[in-house]
């Protein structure tokens, strides 16, 4: 019972840190989620799609990441690349499916 | 069940899937364009939907489709927002440019009653010519500044045009011309496209949905929504024209707007308003 409780003890420990280890996003964190932010972001802008909400987020990381916040920085950037994504795929599942809804 | 049985309902299942999911929509022949069909099937749906709104009156937006809002508007109507506007429209026609000539020589009949003309396929530009647009081409064609595409100047001159052809009826034409059919055809797709977040198409709101509320606003059937434009909205404190109501409709959906007068905003314009052939100018319009 006593090593049971010892060794979820350690295993709680040990999750605290791996965590707080993934929460703790660095500058590079945010430069690789931002880039990948901007690629969708301009992508779907390409597509003559993207939603004001991915704009904002871009935004909204770049602020966050002037401020020295990058756990917010990088969460922003994460959040618009999905959200263009999105666009992305709404705008391709629309190409042929938008005459599923015209008047006939 | 037998394991055949199974089989044969997961079969079944995965055909519909695929059905659902993967294939687009078989071509048909309804999707050859054909206007003219359209144009009966768009208006059917709106009568059908509405049986008791007369025809002209589907013009009227939202008070169309409540008897409240129609008995505010009528009251209203007697001291009309958008009045400024007109007198401020009819003071810019006549206003002679630098070189002396005024807008008003731009236009057939001094853009007196024409309005219903609009929009129209130039053969010679090879695209959508809206009213909007046909106003700056003459202000830059004398070597004035464009006016903004959204309100003030715009809003004031379209809305003195629009009040000059009440109750002449939509007259848009769709030339024997391929690209003219194209640019229809674009502004169709574009009007049927869901967009932005709210994963929203034009449709919706003004197909699916007139007469609904969204918020406090009661939405207005495409159906002669664009013979009151431009218009005076109690949202904005102010004028806006069409290319106003369509960028901050595709911002309401959570999209990015297309710059003012953009292709696919031309087209939409040429979409709409041919549909609503046959039923008359009521603008400038005045709206919650």
């Amino acid at each position: 019972m006593r090593r049971s409780i010892s060794a979820l003890a350690v295993a709680l420990l040990l999750s605290g840190f791996a965590v707080s280890a993934h929460a703790a996003s660095t500058e590079a964190d945010y430069k690789v989620a931002y880039a990948a932010a901007e690629s969708a972001n301009a992508e779907a802008n390409k597509l003559r799609n993207q939603w004001t909400t991915a704009v904002s987020a871009l935004k909204a990381s770049k602020a966050a990441a002037e401020a020295g916040d990058f756990d917010k920085a990088t969460a922003e950037a994460k959040k618009s690349e999905q959200l263009s994504k999105a666009a992305i795929f709404q705008t391709n599942e629309q190409k042929e499916n938008w005459k599923l809804m015209e008047i006939r | 069940m037998t394991m055949r049985r199974l089989s044969g309902v997961a079969l079944a299942g995965l055909a519909i899937a695929v059905t659902l999911f993967a294939a687009p929509p078989a071509a048909t022949a309804a999707d050859t364009p054909n206007p003219p069909a359209d144009l009966k099937a768009f208006q059917k749906y709106f009568k059908d939907k509405f049986p008791k709104v007369k025809f002209e009156d589907f013009v009227n937006g939202p008070y169309s489709m409540d008897e409240g809002l129609y008995k505010q508007w009528k009251e209203k109507e007697e001291f009309p927002p958008y009045e400024f506007a007109l007198d401020l429209g009819k003071e810019l026609m006549a206003k002679p440019f630098k070189n002396g000539k005024t807008l008003a020589d731009c236009f057939p009949n001094k853009g007196i009653g024409i309005r219903q003309d609009y929009p129209h396929f130039d053969a010679k530009q090879g695209k959508v010519i809206t009213l909007e647009l046909a106003v700056n081409q003459c202000r830059e064609a004398n070597g004035e500044e464009p006016y903004s595409y959204t309100k003030d100047e715009m809003a004031a001159v379209t809305a003195y045009m629009a009040f000059t052809s009440r109750g002449k009826v939509f007259d848009v034409k769709i030339p024997d011309d391929p690209r003219a059919l194209a640019a229809y055809e674009n502004g169709k797709r574009y009007f049927y496209t869901r967009r932005g977040q709210l994963n929203f198409s034009c449709a919706t709101c003004h197909v699916q949905s007139p007469g609904e509320r969204i918020r406090a606003e009661v939405l207005a059937p495409a159906l002669g929504i664009l013979n009151a434009m431009p218009i005076y909205r109690s949202e904005w404190s102010g004028m806006g024209t069409t290319s106003r109501r369509f960028t901050s409709c595709n911002s309401q959906v959570r999209g990015v707007p297309l710059k003012p007068q953009d292709e696919e905003y031309r087209d939409l314009e040429y979409y709409l308003s041919y549909v609503s052939n046959g039923l008359p100018i009521s603008g400038p319009g005045a709206r919650p």
